[in-house]
């Protein structure tokens, strides 16, 4: 007892536990047992994140650099050859890991913003507002997001801020359904009650009261959301009204080269070349199930459950 | 009255509400474009009376309500209104309505969703129900980690490597889906194999895990250990006590799945091009033909709904607890 605290306080009892391990080496003994599919995942995730930030330094060529061959086989100078105008593919699908992915994890983003946002208020207030938003969400549920991003898509045309808006806001639906439902049973918690009676605004429950309780399958639900998201917007860009040329995206990547598929006969290389960028696609959605699977099982406590 | 044909009776309700307002929203998206799409369609040459003639045959100079009532009332007699494509500036109309361009291209696509379910279905709950049977072998991982690997593929790039392995390195099917109205059928079937193989893999994987997953989780119920102790075999206990408890969950993935059908077509379609609707609205989102997008969404969005009301039904018929209320 050498000195005593005039006033209590959580947070000085807490650090009087001097020995106590930070976030990081807790981060290090959890990952240390983590199973060999997560650990691929998320190296997996690691090198796209490296890959499509520092983009323009492992490139060898420009984003929309034009070379006088179309259609190029693979050799020294052009790893997986060029495409139908004679772009780089390679150099094409590392600017594909900046924008495809970049777009889909902004969509994803702010479908939370909006998703979650609403959700929490709907789960807090109950009362008419959250009648009106869950049966709103209730319709936009009711048509197949793909037909309805189809529609809106026509009518205010294909371009990369339209596509995260509509994308955002009709995936927004899903999150605000988990949101408002896992929300629910915490919003009627004693501490949420004392909170409000000590006078907290809105903003102060949904942020400190309520949403560190609801974490963990909230940040699930984005792994799993941004996959969805992410095929999402590869399937409009290869339908041909999601990212417009002449930004390089792995969707319309495929639909550009696919005809070099025939070829396969004659130079298996050339045939493959339109499954680059839908295994980039493939790999990173594997990828990141893998991780949202072991987060899952970690958070839900089955840790040493036998599969 | 019944209290399971009240609750029918409630979910029909509600799907017609839902119905009303999905064709309320799709309807809405005329509304929305920007008030000189007239001077868009028809092209810069077109003068102004043209122009207002489009926007009088719209309807456009009319409240939003009666063009509302109008546009549904045409709807549920088959007129879908006309197509945007075919309009000349100079006021000469080649366009086409656009019933005359989804009747016969939502024939194939329901001939496609219909080959991939007679296939996908049977195989789905084969696969599922021997995985239950022989749990935890060699089998049951293979089919398992074969499926959580489809799962998560993109439906294009299933597509492909169906097409690099099937049509180009070993030729067996053709990769483009050419069938028209007088193709007959073996023909029409073998031309429509790829698109359906993919579809297939596509939703045999979902399909058959929730079916092993709806019969594993029965196992642990007290019902079956005492099958079990009676000296029931594992075959037994699987097809007799456990599956029949196990329909509802099944039915309700099914129909769940052939809701997705809907979606999945498009992309596939697109693929192969296949002559369906999904490729039709694609094309149409293209070129911003909103009579035939409209059309389009309403087909899919009605078959959609509808699929999903006969899941939640048939869920409700088949639950034990509704049928025998306390």
């Amino acid at each position: 007892m050498t000195q005593t605290p005039d006033t209590y306080s959580a947070a000085n009892e807490k650090t009087a536990f001097a020995a106590e391990r930070t976030r990081w080496d807790k981060a290090k003994i959890v990952l240390r047992k983590s199973p060999w599919s997560a650990r691929f995942g998320m190296v997996v995730i690691l090198a796209y994140m490296i890959v499509g930030l520092f983009a323009p330094i492992i490139a060898p060529y420009g984003e929309a650099e034009v070379f006088p061959v179309p259609f190029a086989p693979w050799d020294a100078t052009h790893i997986f050859g060029t495409d139908q105008i004679g772009r780089d593919i390679l150099s094409r699908l590392i600017y594909g890991a900046r924008n495809t992915v970049g777009i889909a994890l902004v969509t994803t983003f702010l479908s939370f913003l909006i998703g979650g946002g609403l959700g929490l208020v709907a789960a807090i207030n109950r009362s008419w507002i959250d009648q009106v938003l869950s049966r709103g969400v209730d319709v936009l549920m009711a048509i197949p997001s793909l037909i309805f991003a189809l529609v809106l898509l026509s009518i205010f045309g294909s371009s990369a801020v339209n596509l995260i808006m509509i994308i955002a806001v009709l995936d927004a639906t899903r999150v605000f359904r988990l949101t408002r439902s896992v929300a629910v049973n915490v919003v009627v918690m004693e501490y949420v009650e004392a909170a409000r009676l000590r006078g907290e605004g809105l903003g102060w429950i949904m942020r400190r009261e309520i949403l560190p309780n609801i974490m963990p399958p909230l940040v699930a639900e984005f792994g799993l959301r941004f996959c969805f998201v992410f095929l999402t917007i590869a399937a409009l860009s290869f339908l041909g009204v999601g990212i417009q040329p002449p930004t390089a995206d792995w969707g319309s990547m495929v639909r550009e080269n696919a005809s070099l598929i025939q070829f396969a006969q004659y130079d298996l290389k050339a045939g493959l070349t339109p499954l680059l960028p839908a295994s980039a696609i493939a790999l990173l959605t594997v990828a990141v199930n893998f991780v949202v699977d072991w987060f899952l099982h970690h958070t839900s406590g089955l840790k040493d459950t036998p599969k | 009255m019944h209290p399971i044909v009240k609750t029918v009776f409630q979910r029909l309700g509600l799907g017609v509400v839902t119905l009303f307002i999905v064709s309320l929203i799709i309807f809405a998206a005329i509304e929305l474009l920007p008030g000189d799409f007239g001077q868009a369609v028809l092209g810069q040459a077109a003068t102004e009376e043209t122009v207002a003639a489009f926007r009088r045959e719209l309807g456009l100079d009319q409240p939003a309500v009666w063009r509302y009532v109008d546009w549904i009332a045409g709807v549920a007699q088959g007129d879908l209104g006309t197509s945007f494509s075919g309009r000349a500036s100079s006021g000469v109309d080649r366009s086409r309505p656009v019933i005359d361009l989804i009747a016969p291209r939502l024939e194939n696509t329901l001939f496609l969703a219909g080959l991939t379910a007679v296939v996908a279905v049977p195989l789905a709950l084969f696969l599922g129900i021997s995985a239950a049977l022989y749990r935890n072998s060699i089998y049951d991982r293979t089919v398992n980690a074969l499926t959580l690997t489809t799962i998560s593929f993109p439906e294009f790039f299933v597509a492909y490597v169906l097409i690099l392995c099937l049509t180009s390195l070993w030729p067996i099917f053709p990769s483009l889906s050419n069938i028209s109205a007088d193709t007959e059928f073996a023909e029409r079937v073998y031309r429509s194999a790829m698109p359906a193989l993919t579809l297939t893999l596509v939703i045999v994987a979902h399909m058959m895990r929730m079916t092993r997953a709806a019969i594993i989780n029965l196992l642990a119920s007290p019902y079956i250990q005492m099958a079990r102790l009676t000296g029931a075999s594992q075959r037994e206990v699987i097809l007799k006590h456990a599956l029949p408890n196990a329909w509802a969950p099944i039915a309700t993935v099914i129909a769940f799945n052939l809701a997705y059908l809907v979606v999945g077509v498009v992309v596939v379609e697109v693929v192969f091009v296949y002559p369906g609707v999904g490729q039709l609205m694609v094309d149409a989102v293209s070129s911003r033909d909103i009579p035939v997008v409209q059309g389009c969404a309403l087909i899919f969005a009605a078959t959609y709904i509808v699929l999903n009301l006969v899941a939640d039904i048939v869920g409700i018929v088949t639950n034990p607890k509704l049928l025998h209320p306390k």
